[in-house]
């Protein structure tokens, strides 16, 4: 296949949440862009979409892609195949790689790795401060003209609140949001899972919900202060979701964005001391994961990101105590969310796939997430309705550390589009 | 109908239902009588291996262990390593498959880390006992207590009994919890609130309290668990010395306490800290007794879990 090919899906459900529709309508593709159907040539070939969602390409505002550094547990490559195979067109891979990615030639790195190997657009975010040591502060203007979208030091959190404050006023100079890693690190103190009976029943150190909670509270703060925008990462709990509920509706620039295991899991299912439930923050009670869900229902969870952590075999086969934080998510996420949030009747379709286009668009400050006419073909095809077991041994990420294998579900992506060429069809 | 024991490993309590708690004390009152002969050997384990895998230091438990398995005639090899020793290279896993590929028939095994025994558990086909993971649990103590307050006070359904101190980092606690649960007794669970989770209460028959005085009054058994020092240093409390103060059994306390209470403790113990040393030594502690106790438990769960594996 060449770019030069032009297409026409037929008959498919259009959901485009920026523009607000959600219609059966046919688009055109030509030349890598979206078209007039209308104009293009009768020679194009034809998808037949009934019956399926056709969707601006989805995006992934939180995965780790571990090249350099970890290239063992996943690449560039490899992350970007397995976000092709669940649906996502566009990918923000977090910077905690080694060495962290604090300098141009780090982020030049990433976008030659991706042009030459990648199968998506990879959308780096450069670290806040150098070495993600959260001390000083990282050459954001060098970063944001190597080609950022965003800053973050994932993995790990400004402690100090007066680095942080300037770390805010100044990405506002560049409008470079902010993505947080919200996690006080001495309220952490070793913990391994949250903190709330289960870790109480089985002994292990808990994680409290506060851990998140002072530094959302923080990052509202000096959003305010500041004027600019901080998206909180996989949030997690009821409190952390309160105090951001409030701030957006006194107009402070804060977002937030909750992952699938979130959504769909929670801290009862570390009982059997699986690893593959290990990660930060944790899964927390069945009354954090209702407050996700209803956050996400009114806006105030405008984005689902992944947090796609891949780490080998060998890393997670051990004690629970001593496993690596995170799990995989981009060949999951689409699934289990269709399954979780629209099977089961929290969430219309529209809803959900705006936490992956308008939501990041609005977050990133980008022309993205929508199919204009002109603007890039970057589409995801998703059947709502077949079922399916998850099967790690499928996925085509390096790692399978997941707690979602076989696991039964219904829906996936099966198709993705991206600049008019398939890089993932199950269609034919 | 006859009940069988049927698992192969014995990981905690809180899996047991209360009939296969009470065949353990059952067979554990067999061995009890084996002990007190002047031949103190049976051949229960003859030509079977046991591996004594404690990852974390103890004395205590592995003497007793290692004391049980002689008794029934095992054959004995000792491995103890720090976990940071195997977390240079080997994992915790190969250094079991490796145990397992020498034909043992049963592993017992010391950790740090919670739920570590569930984990080699279901990858190895010989047989797992916990004998204490993290602040998890401790199957084996926990028997012992049960055994040793049975034993007593003739029954355990609808006793009073109190445990009291670092309730938060304790697997003792947590072991003791489950069996006593099970058997039908009452628990409460009593320290400072930093030491003392409140999400304790959640469970029916459960109380939760931060006062000595309502900890003991009306306690059939009170067990007071070892306070390490450690706890201090980590901000759980201000001092040792207020510790005792507020939290120890001193004479003036035990006015609320019943006469005929058993006074328990896991060992090993902190004269003057957690109890008054007279009391320690008083006519209502058990605490020798429980190490007595230990010896039979042990024995009865090494023959229980050997009898069921595969390989016979
Ligand atoms: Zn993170």
């Amino acid at each position: 296949m060449t770019e030069k090919n032009s297409w026409i899906i037929k008959g498919g459900r259009l959901i485009d949440p920026v523009r607000g529709i959600d219609e059966i309508r046919d688009i055109g593709i030509m030349d890598g862009f979206v078209a007039d159907v209308a104009e293009v040539p009768s020679s194009a070939q034809t998808i037949m979409a009934e019956g399926l969602i056709v969707a601006p390409g989805l995006i992934d505002m939180h995965v780790h892609l571990r090249q350099p550094g970890k290239t063992a547990a996943e690449t560039i490559a490899t992350g970007t195949f397995a976000a092709a195979a669940g649906g996502f067109t566009s990918i923000l891979p977090m910077p905690n790689t080694s060495p962290v990615a604090d300098t141009p030639a780090s982020i030049e790195y990433i976008r030659a790795h991706a042009l030459r190997e990648g199968v998506v657009k990879v959308l780096p975010v450069g670290a806040m401060t150098k070495g993600s040591e959260g001390k000083e502060m990282a050459g954001i203007g060098g970063l944001k003209k190597a080609g950022v979208v965003a800053l973050s030091d994932d993995g790990k959190c400004v402690q100090n609140h007066e680095i942080m404050r300037h770390l805010v006023e100044y990405s506002k100079s560049f409008n470079l949001p902010i993505l947080d890693h919200c996690e006080d690190e001495i309220l952490m103190s070793g913990g391994v899972m949250h903190d709330g009976y289960w870790s109480v029943i089985l002994g292990m150190r808990g994680i409290t919900s506060a851990v998140e909670e002072m530094m959302v509270a923080r990052d509202v703060i000096l959003a305010r202060m500041a004027g600019w925008k901080i998206h909180i990462q996989h949030i997690s709990a009821r409190e952390s979701i309160e105090l951001v509920r409030n701030a957006r509706r006194r107009g402070i620039m804060i977002s937030a964005e909750a992952t699938p295991h979130h959504i769909a899991l929670t801290d009862e299912c570390v009982k059997n001391f699986d690893t593959n439930y290990k990660m930060n923050p944790p899964l927390r009670s069945e009354d954090d994961r209702q407050a996700i869900i209803a956050a996400l229902k009114d806006g105030t969870i405008s984005v689902i990101a992944s947090d796609h952590a891949p780490h080998t075999e060998t890393e997670k086969l051990v004690e629970f105590d001593y496993a690596p934080f995170g799990i995989v998510g981009l060949e999951t996420a689409v699934s289990i969310c269709l399954t979780e949030l629209y099977h089961k009747g929290y969430l219309t379709l529209s809803e959900l796939i705006s936490k992956w286009t308008k939501g990041p668009a609005e977050v990133l400050g980008l022309d993205i997430g929508t199919l204009n006419e002109g603007m890039p073909a970057d589409i995801t095809i998703i059947d709502t309705e077949t079922e399916f077991v998850i099967d790690k041994e499928r996925f085509l990420s390096k790692s399978r550390n997941t707690p979602f294998h076989g696991c039964k579900v219904k829906g996936r992506p099966v198709a993705t589009i991206v600049n008019g060429i398939f890089v993932h069809n199950l269609m034919s | 109908m006859e009940q069988r024991w049927t698992r192969k490993d014995l990981l905690s309590l809180e899996d047991l239902s209360d009939w296969e708690i009470n065949l353990i004390l059952d067979t554990a009152q067999e061995f009890k009588k084996v002990s007190q002969r002047k031949v103190k050997k049976v051949p229960a384990l003859r030509g079977k291996t046991v591996v004594n895998f404690f990852i974390e230091p103890s004395t205590r438990t592995r003497i007793s262990f290692e004391l049980a398995e002689q008794r029934l005639s095992a054959d004995i090899i000792n491995v103890s390593a720090s976990s940071s020793s195997i977390s240079k290279g080997e994992t915790l896993l190969d250094t079991a498959k490796n145990i397992e590929a020498l034909q043992v028939d049963l592993i017992v095994m010391r950790h740090s880390a919670a739920g570590a025994p569930n984990f080699i558990a279901s990858r190895v086909k010989s047989g797992v006992i916990n004998a204490g993971d993290g602040a998890h649990s401790h199957p084996t103590q926990a028997l012992l207590d049960l055994f040793t307050i049975r034993e007593k006070k003739g029954k355990i359904k609808g006793l009073n009994v109190s445990i009291i101190g670092d309730i938060l980092h304790s697997r003792v606690a947590r072991s003791d919890l489950w069996g006593l649960l099970s058997l039908g007794a009452n628990v409460t669970l009593a320290g400072p609130a930093t030491l003392v989770p409140r999400e304790f209460a959640k469970i029916d028959r459960v109380k939760v309290c931060h006062n000595m005085r309502e900890a003991v009054e009306g306690a059939d058994v009170i067990n007071l668990l070892r306070i390490q020092h450690e706890r201090q240093r980590a901000g759980f409390f201000p001092s040792i010395n207020e510790y005792s103060n507020v939290f120890g059994l001193s004479k003036e306390t035990m006015k609320y306490v019943k006469p005929d209470a058993l006074i328990m403790h896991p060992g090993p113990i902190n004269r003057g800290v957690e109890l008054d040393s007279s009391i320690a030594d008083g006519s209502q502690s058990v605490i020798l007794e429980q190490v007595t106790n230990g010896l039979a438990v042990r024995m009865a769960v090494l023959f229980l879990v050997a009898g069921c594996l595969k390989n016979d």
